[in-house]
């Protein structure tokens, strides 16, 4: 039990029929995953930007998400203890408490969403896609499991772009170190056709989510591209690309949302279907965990639709063209891990957020700024300056945590996106009579 | 006449704003923010209606010609302490009835025969010091009811009964809970009524007022007293929307409402730094005051002006008595923390190093301002001009602090800080109370029913 504030209205929020289905895929998963010791399944933890899931797949592996898991237990009002055990064991108020929040779930019992147990890794697959306290997480996971870690060194894309020795780079250390050490732990050889497979899977799901994303172009959005989004980006994030249940799945997320748009309906909201779109809002920055769907309501409630984000983008840029490709296994995970948005660079993050604005006809931008996400936070000043000079769109800054409740100022919050809004109308006007 | 009001709720003092319907200010009004915020509303707009209506008697007075040896500005002067003095008597009865009511409850009840006699005499000395607190130039530490009357209690209780007392710590523990609870009720008055009674002492104790003079001012009492000023519309901002005591329809962004104010103050402003109680905002406006972007601190509220009260606090100074303070250093102390939590420490340690308190005051507003600055910085700089407000820009030493930071990061350009600034986020929202009317939508402030005292006692103040 803990005394601080935190999203009481969980319970009550509205569902699609799509996040029952996911919600079904979720438990379905976590089930196996209890059970990977009977089926003799190898379990392999790995990160969301540039997640190798076709691969874990291809060789009968089992994925576990520690991001993914922290942000579940934000939502299910755990992150607050877990956070506490960590620090009691020593992690500093200013690590990043997706880190705290896991090593506090592990040091609990490691009871994962269902309520059921995760199993201890058997490897620990770093793909290194841009944030650097990757690279001390799986460190600590390493010396708590003892087990081994295999890395995967993505370059930064520090000019902008994807060049043929990078490339080259990431495909060499996925043929020579990265599936080497994944065959050992699995204990068996990768069958290169069913890798294949995962891919081609990958990319029919990934063209239905493109399509998601592309609808928020109509007005009324029949998406929330950021609070509904990290819904839609849910499976093919975590377990299932690759898989026929996510490509089910945004079969019929696709067509849920299409319904939407043919009846000229905004999305789904934690109070039901959305009042009248009065904002159309791009968001930069992961949100807020603890007070997920308090957060959700501060825009809803204000007709406030946020029609894309980067957030959304971290596993993968496929609105961007990219699609995995059956024809070049190797180099079209490179390619899939060079592109996340956490391997981007500043420049290239603000021409994406830019497009973003223009593409989806966006009335502001709107930055949740995290103090202990140093990949995402560095430079969010200098994004909202330079956007508002090339686009005259009015941006708004808050500030808040992903799943330390502390550091969720409810009413700050709620105060800073109501002036902001209220600005947004003004500003539409030209003047305030 | 036919009005709009337009409320700022801060964590320290509620302001009210009165527009006449061509937006000409009639009257300003403030009082210290109080648990009941209905209540701190009400007081702050009957304080603005007051206002007003003094603002008309002062320009009929400079029509009148009085004969007597006596200035219309000194006139209004008199009539506006004597009118203080009125409802200062109310309230002091509203005390004396609470006093009543808490001797008689648990705890007290067994020495309320011993409490009693002491209570009514220390009331009575506050009834006798009282008209010379509002006599013509008198100066107050402060002009809200829980600090004179509180002030004036105290002295009366020491001087009746020894600190380390009994009686003196639990009438003293009484009069701190009567006072709260006179400040949750709205004191009811008739306004023609104070004022006749204001003009009726103000002529007994002048003896150079010819019978015309009399008869002029009887008349303009009975005028102003008889003015009806109708509140046409109403919109409220401040702290926090969720706990103001107003309708959502009548409630506008602070933001918003801080950066119109400010523009329509000073036509060519296009950056408002606004330094409250509990946060600073760095605003950017435009041409038609629409503000394009905003920063406010988050999370932490260090270096707002709840800071120099705490500092104040530890000084045992007034808090508007920091700055004048601070304006006497010889150097600046650096101080790096302005955290309030951690300000008594700050400042207990720096004393006992040796640093004097002017020192260490200047190095203390040095230190807020830098906090400021860097706001100013992420919102997008300072573009002339440059407009400070909020309560922070009553202290003198803040004020020149900041012109002297902008000057040196930003050029020369016009910086606009006046006492008014606090007013500015009140002006803001009695403009879109303008608007609202304009569109056909406005609202009222909800009613909140007042307490007239009874039996009244101005008739025993001599």
């Amino acid at each position: 039990m803990t005394t601080t504030d935190q999203d009481t209205s969980v319970v009550e929020a509205r569902k699609d029929s799509s996040q029952v289905l996911q919600k079904e895929m979720m438990a379905d998963h976590f089930k196996k995953l209890a059970n990977s010791k009977e089926t003799r399944q190898k379990v392999v933890y790995t990160f969301v930007p540039g997640n190798l899931t076709e691969l874990i797949g291809a060789l009968g592996m089992l994925p576990v998400l520690p991001e993914i898991n922290a942000l579940q237990s934000g939502m299910r009002k755990k992150s607050a203890a877990y956070i506490g055990e960590a620090e009691k064991a020593g992690h500093s108020p200013d690590v990043c408490t997706y880190v705290k929040c896991d090593i506090g779930m592990m040091k609990s019992g490691n009871i994962g969403p269902t309520g059921e147990k995760i199993p201890e890794p058997d490897l620990l697959l770093l793909s290194y896609t841009g944030c650097f306290t990757f690279l001390k997480w799986f460190e600590l996971l390493r010396e708590e499991y003892k087990c081994p870690v295999v890395m995967l060194h993505i370059p930064y894309q520090a000019d902008g772009e994807i060049t043929h020795a990078m490339r080259q780079y990431v495909v060499d250390q996925l043929r020579d170190v990265v599936i080497p050490k994944m065959e050992e732990i699995a204990g068996r050889k990768l069958d290169m056709d069913v890798l294949r497979e995962h891919l081609r899977l990958s990319a029919k799901a990934e063209d239905d989510l493109v399509a998601v994303w592309e609808s928020a172009r109509h007005k009324p959005s029949p998406i929330d591209g950021y609070f509904g989004g990290v819904y839609y980006i849910g499976p093919i994030f975590t377990a299932f690309r690759g898989t026929t249940e996510a490509v089910d799945y945004y079969k019929a997320l696709r067509s849920e949302v299409e319904e939407r748009m043919a009846r000229n309906e905004g999305p789904m909201t934690p109070d039901g279907p959305a009042p009248e779109e009065k904002y159309r809002l791009v968001v930069e920055g992961p949100p807020n965990w603890t007070h997920f769907y308090d957060f959700w309501r501060m825009f809803s409630r204000e007709g406030a639709t946020v029609v894309s984000s980067s957030y959304t983008r971290v596993g993968g840029l496929y609105d961007q063209g990219f699609r995995h490709d059956d024809a070049d296994p190797l180099g079209t995970m490179a390619d899939y891990c060079l592109g996340c948005y956490t391997n981007l660079n500043l420049p290239s993050r603000i021409d994406l957020l830019q497009k973003y604005i223009e593409e989806y006809e966006a009335d502001g931008l709107l930055i949740n700024s995290v103090k202990s996400c140093n990949s995402f936070s560095a430079g969010q000043l200098l994004i909202m300056r330079e956007i508002q000079d090339r686009t005259g769109v009015p941006g708004g800054f808050i500030e808040s945590d992903l799943v330390d409740p502390r550091y969720f100022g409810k009413s700050n919050i709620d105060n800073r996106l109501q002036s902001y809004f209220q600005m947004l109308q003004a500003r539409k006007h030209g003047s305030y009579a | 006449m036919k009005c709009v009001v337009g409320i700022d709720l801060g964590s320290t003092t509620t302001k009210a704003i009165l527009l006449d319907e061509q937006g000409n200010i009639l009257g300003r009004g403030i009082t210290n923010s109080r648990s009941n915020y209905s209540v701190a509303s009400a007081v702050a707009r009957d304080e603005a209606l007051i206002a007003a209506r003094f603002e008309i008697l002062r320009r009929e007075l400079e029509q009148l010609h009085i004969s007597g040896a006596i200035a219309a500005a000194d006139l209004r002067e008199d009539l506006d302490g004597k009118f203080r003095l009125a409802l200062y008597l109310d309230q002091l009865e509203m005390l004396r009835l609470e006093a009543g009511v808490l001797m008689e409850l648990g705890q007290h009840q067994a020495a309320s025969a011993e409490l009693r006699p002491l209570a009514e005499a220390v009331l009575g000395d506050c009834v006798t010091d009282a008209p010379s607190m509002f006599e013509r130039n008198a100066r107050r530490k402060s002009d809200f009811f829980k600090d004179i009357a509180g002030a004036s209690f105290m002295a009366s209780l020491e001087r009746r009964a020894g600190t380390g007392d009994t009686i003196y710590e639990r009438l003293a523990a009484i009069f701190d809970r009567a006072i709260f609870n006179v400040e949750a009720k709205r004191l009811g008055f008739d306004f023609g009524d104070k004022l006749r009674w204001a003009i009726s002492r103000t002529m007994a104790e002048r003896d150079d007022l010819g019978a015309g003079d009399r008869e002029a001012l009887d008349s303009l009492g009975r005028r102003i007293g008889g003015l009806e000023l109708e509140e046409v519309a109403f919109v409220g901002t401040g702290y926090g929307r969720q706990t103001l005591p107003f309708p959502k329809e009548a409630v506008r962004s602070e933001i918003l409402c801080h950066g119109r104010g400010a523009h329509k103050a000073f036509g060519g402003t296009r950056t408002v730094l606004d330094i409250g109680g509990q946060d600073t905002k760095a605003i950017q406006v435009d041409e038609h005051g629409v503000v394009t972007s905003f920063q406010m601190n988050d999370r932490c509220a260090a270096g707002c002006g709840r800071y120099l009260g705490y500092i104040a606090d530890e000084l045992s100074l007034g808090l508007h008595e920091l700055g004048p303070l601070a304006m006497q250093a010889r150097k600046v102390v650096r101080v790096n923390s302005t955290c309030t939590v951690f300000a008594g420490a700050e400042l207990r340690e720096r004393l006992a190093l040796g640093q004097s308190r002017e020192d260490v005051l200047a190095g203390l507003h040095r230190a807020i301002i830098l906090r400021a600055m860097s706001l100013l910085a992420r919102s997008g700089g300072i573009v002339n001009e440059f407009t400070f407000t909020g309560g922070v820009c009553k202290n003198p030493m803040a004020t020149q602090i900041l012109r002297e930071m902008v000057t040196e990061h930003y050029g020369e350009l016009t910086m606009n800080a006046h006492a008014d600034s606090i007013y500015m986020g009140a002006l803001g929202a009695a403009l879109f109370a303008m608007d609202d009317v304009r569109r056909g939508v406005p609202q009222l402030l909800p009613h909140v029913g007042a307490v007239a005292p009874s039996p009244f006692m101005e008739a025993s103040c001599t």
